[in-house]
């Protein structure tokens, strides 16, 4: 009996053992014939010794989310080697370092034990010490491919991608994979299951690519011209993705000269400052961070939501609260950043789920934003961030820029008078002017403190409470201008709510949950505030779960608080939060748990 | 020309704004009607001025002059931050900040460290008074070491020198002045707003109501009887011709990018502003004798600010639109296929 093409591989190394690259020609190879990979890095916070494990799924459905089950390990990291087997699936194949001992927990009869000696190939093939490490990983590769089936010219291609502007290093690096290869035709004696065989029809016009680079290019065709930010895992990559693409596609060849100011910022509140100040100033601005830098921008945030500023937040959530897993995911941000700083203080959040979600949903961010005056939240997370997804070609953007309700000098010319919080069409949406507009009306004065709709002080109390109550009805204005749920409904007595990257674990997890005889109706938040879909699907369900990565059941809380009260009791609270991305079964077991304990 | 009027044909009541709110006597008052005569002498355009603060009686004060600019009154010693993103989303705005003591030099001290040096082209003036006013007259992190608060609080601690430490960072021009000196006053805020970069100017600003007291080092008798001025400064516009009488040799002249220039007539000492380490010596010697030591202390009027490190088009970020910004349909197109 063969496993053909469903699978999960993880490679547990030493960090800064220089295992990536082997990892991700490794997935894109298998990508290129055909089949849906899924690869999941958990990584440590650290630079080099670590353990750190990268995980490639292989499945025909095409699933996204992580597996629990490892069917293939290969053991390169004799610390955590005795943790590491015993993960292995029974029927597993466990391919390790030859001299490694195999005692105790490492010693299993349901596994396929494969010994290479991975130290003393390299050592063999490379004088060079440094680059020996890099080497023995590719040998892994090779050794892979040669038991699994892994065509040389898709190794090859993927080399090529990942070596873009290192050809010699194609070179090198086929060297080793052939020499794994070789060593397990002439050595190893096949005797698992596992098998990767080329389809079609899965993978057409897909492409690999992470998160953070997709919010990236969203920012690019989103019309985002100052960037500042603070250096933190996981949200780094997405500013200097947009720093590369910046260099590349707006940087005049003659001149020099970039159509972006992109700041590293002494810290996070700085870079939010910064992103106010351009805003107010007419330019669309943005900033990226993870948790805690979101602590730290608290303040500005209050600022831009009560003086009615645009902005862009990226919060590519990590594992807290505190500096926690700063490499590990969770959506533990949620109710935070909703109502980041004191008083009173609402804000739009914008949940991607998917990497065409990250760029798509990162333009109308800035449309949001601008159309709103206020701080628009985009809550990613180092899943959805970091790690590569199937995904189709992001789309060309159809439609202009939306500035807003913005008075310019002839509209002011126009207009016999304004006022800056003045709420004209009742949508609590006030116009604004940019420093800059050559009419004497333009000018205002932009404050934190109190104000009336003419954005001079006030400490009148009719005066406060109105101006609250207007944006209040700003807030509301906005469950229809944000990004509306997606909803498959077919009539089912139970429904499942989730949100971000919980997502393919509840599309796995559905499947499941069909499988085990409970069909189910599936709404998938993609912004707060709620929609009115939300209240819709929650009538019409039974029960209703609501599954996320955080401790606390944050968004659960919120539809409790914000739902019509007599719905409260319909929803259910699903939760998964160690820090490593959810998979099927967290959604599959808690939920058929409840469901025969409580119901049936 | 119209006695009445700028050089860009704006009456003085142009550059006024709402009545202060501050209290009678209060140093910042005089600051701001020195700023509006500044601004109106200069021909500043309402239009590009953008008038930053963060928080305190200083930063209220934005509120008091030119009405018909835009103005931003932010969050406490954030002002910095907010200035550099306004300044790279349209490089054409005048910039002007104003912050306090308490705002710069203790709560905000990070941003104004590193907005130095950034060298933002900005004029950045801190009405200082030792003391934070609205909460009543506590210490504030430039009140001098020995000096007494109004109920005995003596300060033990080192002052911290917003001047010295801006030249230490790199800042382009700084200045310090007192409030009640126009005529000193006036010519560095004019050759500030020439500077292109970070122009720093330090104005002691006496608190009438918490901080001019016998024992503060930061009150009106205090500064009458310690000021030490470095040189008498007259600032000429363009190529306006230089009308003042001078003695050959008494004269340092600052010439900014604009054209616009500044002379520096020397007193008691010689003294040459853009010798950075003379300026830290002076500033330190002035302390060690009690003296408050005025004048233009450092200038450096070749240093690149910001946006032209950051080079940025002329054209202002903020006036660009879709086809400036996006990629076109073919480039987008082989982006994509570089990904698969």
């Amino acid at each position: 009996m063969s496993t053909v093409n469903d699978l999960t591989i993880r490679a547990a190394t030493v960090n800064g053992s220089g295992s990536q690259s082997a990892n991700l020609v490794l997935t894109n190879a298998i990508f290129r014939m055909g089949i849906p990979v899924a690869p999941k890095n958990v990584f440590p916070s650290n630079i080099e010794g670590l353990p750190t494990w990268f995980d490639v799924r292989v499945s025909p459905q095409g699933y996204q989310c992580r597996s629990r089950e490892i069917d293939v390990l290969i053991a390169l990291n004799p610390m955590t080697w005795h943790d590491d087997v015993p993960a292995v699936k029974t029927g597993g194949v466990v391919i390790y370092e030859e001299s490694y001992a195999r005692n105790g927990s490492t010693q299993r009869d349901d596994v396929t034990y494969y010994a290479v000696p991975f130290a003393k190939l390299a050592k063999e093939h490379v004088a060079d010490g440094a680059l020996r490490k890099y080497f023995t990983n590719m040998i892994y590769v090779g050794v892979l491919a040669h038991l699994l089936g892994v065509e040389s010219a898709a190794l090859e291609a993927a080399l090529r991608a990942q070596f873009k502007r290192k050809p010699k290093a194609v070179d090198t690096n086929m060297d080793a994979i052939r020499l794994g290869m070789e060593y397990a035709a002439s050595n190893l004696q096949k005797t698992d299951s596992y098998t990767l065989e080329r389809i079609s029809g899965k993978t057409d016009d897909l492409l690999l690519m992470d998160g953070n680079s997709a919010a990236a290019l969203g920012c690019v065709m989103g019309g985002c011209t100052v960037a500042a930010w603070y250096p933190i895992t996981p949200s780094s990559s997405l500013c200097e993705s947009f720093i590369a693409y910046c260099d590349r596609f707006r940087t005049d060849a003659e001149t020099g000269e970039r159509k972006a100011a992109i700041l590293q910022a002494e810290d996070e509140l700085a870079a939010i400052g910064m992103v106010f100040g351009a805003t107010w100033a007419g330019a669309r601005a943005m900033t990226s961070t993870s948790g805690p830098g979101l602590s730290l921008m608290a303040e500005f945030a209050g600022l831009g939501y009560y003086a009615e500023l645009p902005g862009v937040i990226f919060d590519v959530q990590r594992a807290g609260p505190s500096t926690g897993l700063p490499t590990r995911t969770l959506q533990a941000d949620l109710a935070f950043a909703y109502a980041l700083s004191h008083g009173d203080t609402k804000h739009i959040v914008i949940l991607p789920a998917t990497v065409a979600e990250a760029y798509e949903l990162t333009m109308q961010a800035f449309d949001l934003s601008d159309r709103f005056q206020t701080p628009v939240f985009v809550l990613s997370d180092l899943d959805l961030g970091m790690n590569l997804w199937m995904t189709h070609p992001l789309a060309y953007p159809e439609k202009p820029f939306d500035r807003g309700k913005v008075l310019d000098a002839a509209a002011l010319a126009a207009a016999e008078s304004w006022g800056r919080y003045r709420d004209v069409e009742g949508d609590g949406i006030p116009y604004r002017t940019l420093p800059g507009t050559e009419h004497p009306l333009a000018g205002y004065f932009t404050r934190g403190s109190g104000h009336d709709e003419n954005a001079k002080y006030s400490e009148n109390p009719d005066v406060f409470r109105d101006n609250l109550d207007r944006l209040a009805r700003k807030h509301d204005t906005a469950r229809t201008f944000v990004p509306q749920p997606v909803v498959e409904d077919a009539g089912h007595r139970v429904g499942i709510i989730a949100y971000g990257t919980t997502h393919h674990a509840v599309v796995e997890g559905r499947d499941r949950l069909r499988d085990a005889g409970l069909e189910t109706d599936y709404l998938r938040i993609r912004a707060l505030p709620l929609t009115a879909d939300v209240t819709a699907f929650v009538e019409r369900h039974e029960r209703v779960y609501v599954i996320e990565q955080n401790r606390d059941g944050q968004l659960h809380g919120i539809l409790r608080a914000e739902l019509p009260a007599e719905l409260a009791g319909k929803l259910h609270s699903i939760r998964h939060y160690n820090g490593v991305p959810i998979d099927a079964g967290a959604v599959v077991e808690p939920l058929l748990s409840a469901e025969e304990t409580l119901f049936v | 020309m119209n006695a009445n009027v700028n050089a860009i044909g704006l009456s003085r009541d142009v550059y006024k704004g709402a009545a202060t709110t501050l209290c009678a006597g209060c140093g910042h008052n005089s600051i701001t009607n020195n700023l509006i005569k500044a601004l109106y002498d200069y021909g500043v355009d309402p239009y590009k001025l953008a008038k930053m603060s963060g928080i305190g009686c200083s930063s209220k004060t934005p509120a008091y002059f030119v009405d018909r600019a835009h103005g931003f009154n932010g969050v406490h010693g954030r002002m910095p931050s907010l200035a550099t993103g306004a300044k790279l989303a349209n490089r054409e705005l005048m910039v002007l900040g104003i912050s306090g003591d308490g705002d710069t030099a203790s709560i905000g001290l990070g941003q104004y460290c590193h907005m130095m040096r950034r060298n933002v082209d900005c004029t950045y003036i801190i009405e200082d008074n030792g003391c934070y006013g609205l909460t009543k007259g506590q210490f504030s992190a430039t009140a001098d070491r020995g000096s007494v608060l109004k109920k005995g609080q003596v300060n033990e601690f080192e002052t911290i020198d917003v001047c010295g430490l801006a030249v230490e960072l790199g800042a382009t021009f700084v200045a310090r002045s007192f409030s009640g000196d126009g005529k000193q006053l006036i010519p560095l805020l004019q050759a500030a707003f020439s500077h292109k970069g970070i122009a720093v100017l330090d104005v002691i600003s006496p608190c009438v109501t918490f901080n001019d007291h016998e024992g503060s080092t930061k009150s009106y008798n205090y500064i009458k009887e310690h000021h030490a001025v470095l040189h008498t400064a007259d600032f000429i516009m363009g190529s306006a011709e230089i009308t003042v009488d001078y003695e050959p040799g008494t004269c340092t002249e600052i010439e900014f990018d604009n054209g616009n220039r500044v002379l520096l007539r020397k007193l008691e000492h010689e003294y040459d502003p853009t010798n950075r380490i003379e300026a830290l010596r002076t500033m330190h010697e002035a302390r060690d004798r009690g003296e408050l030591v005025t004048g233009l202390l450092y200038v450096d009027t070749h240093a690149r600010d910001l946006c032209d490190r950051e080079r940025l088009p002329q054209t202002p970020l903020a006036h660009l639109r879709e086809d400036d910004l996006r990629l076109s349909r073919e480039q987008w197109s082989s982006l994509m296929e570089s990904f698969a």
